[in-house]
């Protein structure tokens, strides 16, 4: 692994309090904001977030399961990947 | 931001809707170590080594995928062919190193595990044709199981008479799994040129040129081709080639990555990627639809060939550029049952056999889960794989013959295998007979192709 640098995508129908909401979770697990960017694609809420993770014992499982677990209650779809996921595939 | 937002949401379109996923994580293991005259000790070696090496692959890919958040469908073992390990044991029969393999997998929680094969190009050694005659009842026997046989090279030529033999095997096989339409036949490949780090079942295995322990990966992703290729405006064939190959590259950097991370955090040599297109059978994740989307009616009429071909050569182009390391099948596979657009065409009637042999010319990799009639002749389906031999060898590549001939079926017929194996409608066959050709046997020789020295 080359960066413990995760981004974070929600994407669904725009409601009140999704931003407040995801990044309670993060601020939980101690999970740093490092950029972010909003906005409506095809009607579709669409937020992008960076964030950095410091922690050596960081549970990636456990906030994962966390951050799915919040979307669900707000009828968005989370993902947290591995900033690598992307990186790699855009990236030379 | 690093990555530009519409980026980071096509990668993840790729996931979500057009069924990208890496589609196996395959660990290769060397047995060669756990031969022994008593079969008993040589089960529980064979046991011992596979257990031991891959008690963590499961759990490791399983990391390495939410890391990633990309979708590894399979986790796999190949081992070293059966045939060789098994050779010096005093028995006449290898059903119980089947069993082994299939407890060994169910063990470690894997999907398949590869290698009940044998080597047998230019003749056959005892242990060759124990494995040969235990193909049918191992696989009768066993879940996991995968066999494979190599009849021949471009450096050796073609053994006919394995060739005429595994037109029994091939029978036999289906007549002792007759109750789920044939299924062992399903996992069993009869190769041409077969590669010895293939991540691909039914035909992995770990070749004797392999390290100990090593892992190979296998990327997916016919869907996201397909869309590609219809995304774009009124395309000329060279452009088609260019989307090609720039969604080869990506789909191709996912698998290398995920493979050195699992390689990394197992502590195992990485291996190769094996870049092939794999379609499944979900709607859109289909290389016919691929062959469509450049402008064929179906798959299957005149101009097939010609489109398999730019996108085999495209795939190819792209991936090797993402990956230090690729080898195994690396083209498009054709497999029937497993691909929507396939059985499509067959029932249309505008996909023969005839027409798959040409196309296996042009791609990897042969004449791929295809059901046939259940009363074909042993010697017809011989003949069969002896055509497909033959296009491998000249054509210096990997082929191969994966046939079901579905006990008590017709054409018009169609056996239900579910999960990645799909649905086979039966396909005809020709009328007329074969059988003093391969009653002949022998040898074909080497062509002149294989005098390079």
């Amino acid at each position: 692994m080359t960066s413990t640098r995760f981004i974070i995508t929600v994407i669904g129908i725009d409601k009140i309090g999704i931003v407040a909401s995801i990044t309670k979770v993060m601020a939980d697990y101690n999970v740093n904001i490092v950029d972010i960017s909003q906005t409506i694609m095809e009607d579709l809420f669409t937020m992008i977030m960076l964030a950095g993770v410091d922690s050596e014992n960081f549970d990636l499982a456990a906030f994962q399961k966390a951050m799915v677990g919040k979307g669900e209650k707000l009828g968005v779809e989370v993902r947290v990947q591995h900033e690598d996921a992307f990186r790699f595939m855009h990236r030379i | 931001m690093l990555i530009h937002p519409e980026e980071i949401l096509e990668t993840i379109h790729m996931i979500k809707a057009e069924n990208f996923d890496i589609r196996t994580v395959t660990m290769g293991i060397n047995l060669r170590d756990c031969c022994h005259s008593d079969i008993d000790v040589l089960n529980e070696n064979i046991y011992n080594k596979i257990t031991g090496y891959a008690k963590e692959l499961v759990r490791t890919t399983e990391e390495v995928q939410n890391l990633y958040g990309i979708p590894i469908t399979n986790k796999r073992i190949a081992v070293t062919p059966i045939a060789i390990v098994a050779e010096s044991c005093d028995t006449e029969d290898y059903v119980s190193i089947a069993k082994t393999l299939d407890r060994a997998a169910d063990d470690v929680g894997i999907d398949f595990i590869g290698g009940f094969s044998a080597l047998v190009h230019k003749g056959m050694t005892p242990g060759d044709l124990k494995l040969i005659n235990s193909i049918p009842q191992a696989l009768a026997n066993t879940k996991k199981v995968c066999s494979s046989v190599n009849v021949a090279t471009t450096k050796a030529g073609i053994n006919m008479d394995a060739v005429a033999m595994m037109g029994h095997i091939v029978k036999k096989t289906a007549e002792a799994t007759k109750d789920a339409d044939g299924i062992g036949c399903a996992k069993l490949v009869i190769f041409a040129n077969a590669p010895e780090d293939n991540p691909f079942m039914a035909g992995a295995f770990h070749g004797i040129g392999e390290p100990d322990c090593v892992i190979n990966v296998g990327v997916s992703g016919p869907g996201v081709v397909n869309s590609t290729v219809r995304e774009l405006k009124d395309p000329d064939l060279g452009e088609i080639s260019e989307a090609i190959k720039k969604t080869a590259f990506k789909i191709t950097r996912m698998g290398e990555m995920v493979g050195r991370e699992v390689s990394r955090r197992l502590n195992v040599d990485f291996g190769v990627l094996d870049l092939s297109l794999a379609p499944t059978p979900e709607i859109g994740d289909s290389v016919a639809a691929i062959l469509e989307a450049m402008g064929l009616e179906t798959c299957g009429t005149h101009g097939t060939t010609a489109a398999l071909a730019l996108l085999n050569d495209a795939v190819k182009k792209g991936g090797s550029m993402a990956s230090s390391y690729v080898g195994g099948l690396s083209g498009a596979f054709i497999p029937v049952s497993e691909d929507a657009g396939m059985i499509r065409a067959v029932e249309l009637g505008a996909l023969s056999l005839e027409k798959l042999e040409a196309m296996t010319s042009v791609c990897s990799v042969g004449l791929d889960m295809i059901a046939i009639p259940g009363d074909t002749s042993a010697a017809t389906i011989s003949a069969i794989i002896a055509d497909e031999m033959a296009i491998g060898m000249i054509n210096k590549k990997t082929t191969a013959v994966r046939l079901i001939p579905a006990p008590g079926k017709k054409v018009g017929d169609s056996v239900e295998f579910g999960g990645l194996l799909g649905r086979a409608p039966v396909m005809k066959v020709s009328e007329f007979s074969s059988e003093e050709f391969i009653a002949r046997g022998g040898r074909i020789p080497a062509p002149i192709q294989a005098l390079t020295n």
